[in-house]
């Protein structure tokens, strides 16, 4: 019984790390429907900045920080320089651009750092904890415990600020928010700016488990889709849930059905998704948009 | 000086030119009336005003022009246009819906005064903050846009229709709370109706649309005299 709640913690700071980049990819969606596929490709080039900065001998947390602002305004430069000038293409278009985005991104990391894989420190202790005689590590309970300060932050700047009001506004309704004064296009480029922190906060979590290299984030991506899609791609509530879900469920999967090996978690997590998707076409949180006339 | 003048006012929806041409000015305190029938341009020429729609002419707000410029430096002007289909944020609660009125505006305190005055005349909205926009009826909906555009203390109101699918009651009631803001606090606005019977007994001036050009102006009572408007737009 005791490792099975070890193994439930350690699925939700997987699962953390997983909810942190699908809520990302859940607010891009949101206000242009479009699946930005460079997310992890952006995140581990943050973790790759976040990782130059303590190499140079800077501490953990003024790197994290300082991480955290260059995202924003990379995430938000990118939305301006890229993204922009095929605001009114098509979907597929966009799609494609960021797609691009990806192999530019990955070929540059390789390029710059050289794809050799790098160390990357946690701000965590690796000891474990006695918590009513289950030992938890310490890194586990870090990582889910960031993972939820950051969600929090991201919901109380949603709910109770003028801007976040605005940024959910104009993805509901872009016309409107226009006439009341809004400047949609930038609040779109304010968008990617927050889904690049949020992807720079995953990388720097998973980093430190799964070492820094040009394409660590490729397979957590996947898995962030995954979630996303899991809990309504546009629910930022379900791609969180849908996260920690996935986190904890592949875990399980992991340690108590071994004739599956790890080589077939991903298509097991694919395979979960599917039957999910069977019975709830729209995802577990999606609310169907009630209209009267 | 008129608060808002149209000038030579041309608009097209890629070839098709929707206005032909409008002139017409709206006095500050004065409640305009737009009519016509459907397709004549009476959207359009609200949407002009706002900047929804590419335009050419002369547009002057307050004397300043401002045929360049976009939606939301019309807003921050403060023209308040509440367009067709009531652009209710559905998904948003009835209260970020009137926070989102608030957005140009800086002073807090003002806001919340501002709103208590307001609320006076949409008494259920306190009761039913929290509930989303999309699920009020057509009627709340209307209402609540109105109480939206006013929180952010428009100069000029815009009212694109707003008589359209509701009940005979509800209407009165919308137009009753236009006309009191009208004689209490001055509010200026340009409505565009169907409905000419209720949009003149609230308006000072009215403007009647053809096809994209302005066919008949007056005051209300001259057009509710006029023969070709009674039978056209009155129906007696």
């Amino acid at each position: 019984m005791t490792e099975f709640f070890q193994q439930i913690v350690s699925g939700l700071a997987s699962g953390g790390v997983y909810a942190s980049l699908a809520l990302a990819l859940v607010l891009i969606h949101r206000s242009t429907q479009v699946i930005n596929f460079a997310q992890g490709e952006m995140a581990t080039f943050a973790t790759y900045i976040a990782w130059t900065l303590i190499d140079r001998g800077m501490s953990y947390w003024p790197a994290f920080v300082l991480t955290l602002l260059v995202a924003f305004v990379g995430g938000v430069a990118v939305e301006r320089v890229v993204i922009r000038p095929v605001e009114r293409a098509p979907v597929l278009t966009v799609v494609m651009v960021t797609i691009g985005l990806l192999v530019l991104v990955n070929g540059a990391m390789a390029w710059l750092w050289s794809p050799e894989v790098k160390s990357f420190p946690s701000p965590f202790p690796s000891r474990a904890i006695d918590v009513g005689g289950v030992a938890i590590s310490l890194q586990d309970l870090g990582i889910l415990g960031m993972t939820l300060v950051t969600l929090t932050l991201l919901y109380l700047f949603f709910r109770f600020t003028k801007v976040g009001l605005a940024l959910r506004a104009a993805a509901v309704n872009p016309e409107s928010s226009r006439l009341a004064g809004v400047r949609v296009s930038w609040m779109l480029a304010l968008g990617w700016g927050l889904a690049a922190m949020l992807g720079a906060v995953s990388g720097m979590m998973i980093a430190p488990t799964s070492f820094l290299e040009p394409n660590m984030m490729q397979v957590i991506i996947i898995y962030a889709f995954a979630a996303a899609v899991l809990g309504g791609i546009n629910s930022p509530v379900g791609a969180v849930v849908g996260g920690l879900l996935l986190g904890v469920a592949l875990n399980l999967i992991g340690a108590y059905a071994e004739f599956l090996g790890p080589e077939l978690r991903l298509p097991v997590a694919l395979a979960i998704l599917l039957a999910v998707l069977l019975v709830r076409p729209a995802g577990l949180f999606e609310r169907a948009v009630v209209k009267r006339v | 000086m008129a608060l808002l003048e149209l000038e030579g006012v041309e608009a097209r929806y890629g070839q098709v030119r929707a206005l032909h041409g409008i002139s017409l000015a709206v006095e500050e305190g004065q409640v305009v009336a737009l009519l016509g029938a459907n397709g004549a341009g009476k959207t359009t020429t609200l949407r002009a005003v706002s900047g929804t729609v590419r335009r050419t002419g002369e547009i002057r707000f307050e004397g300043r022009s401002i045929v360049r410029g976009s939606p939301e430096g019309a807003a921050r002007l403060g023209i308040a246009h509440v367009p067709e289909g009531r652009g209710t944020f559905a998904e948003l609660s009835v209260w970020d819906n009137l926070r989102m009125g608030a957005f140009v505006r800086r002073n807090r305190r003002a806001v919340s005064a501002d709103l208590e005055r307001i609320l006076v005349h949409f008494p259920w909205i306190e009761e039913r903050r929290g509930q989303q926009a999309g699920t009020l009826s057509g009627g709340e909906q209307q209402m609540l846009a109105l109480a939206r555009a006013l929180v952010a203390r428009p100069r000029l109101l815009l009212l694109d229709e707003p008589s359209l699918g509701l009940a005979p009651l509800v209407v009165r009631e919308f137009f009753g709370i236009v006309r009191m803001l009208n004689q209490e606090e001055g509010l200026t606005v340009l409505v565009v109706e169907q409905n000419a019977n209720i949009a003149l007994t609230v308006a000072d001036r009215a403007y009647v649309l053809e096809v994209g050009e302005i066919a008949v102006s007056g005051s209300a009572e001259e057009l509710r005299r006029n023969e070709s408007v009674r039978r056209s737009y009155l129906g007696y």
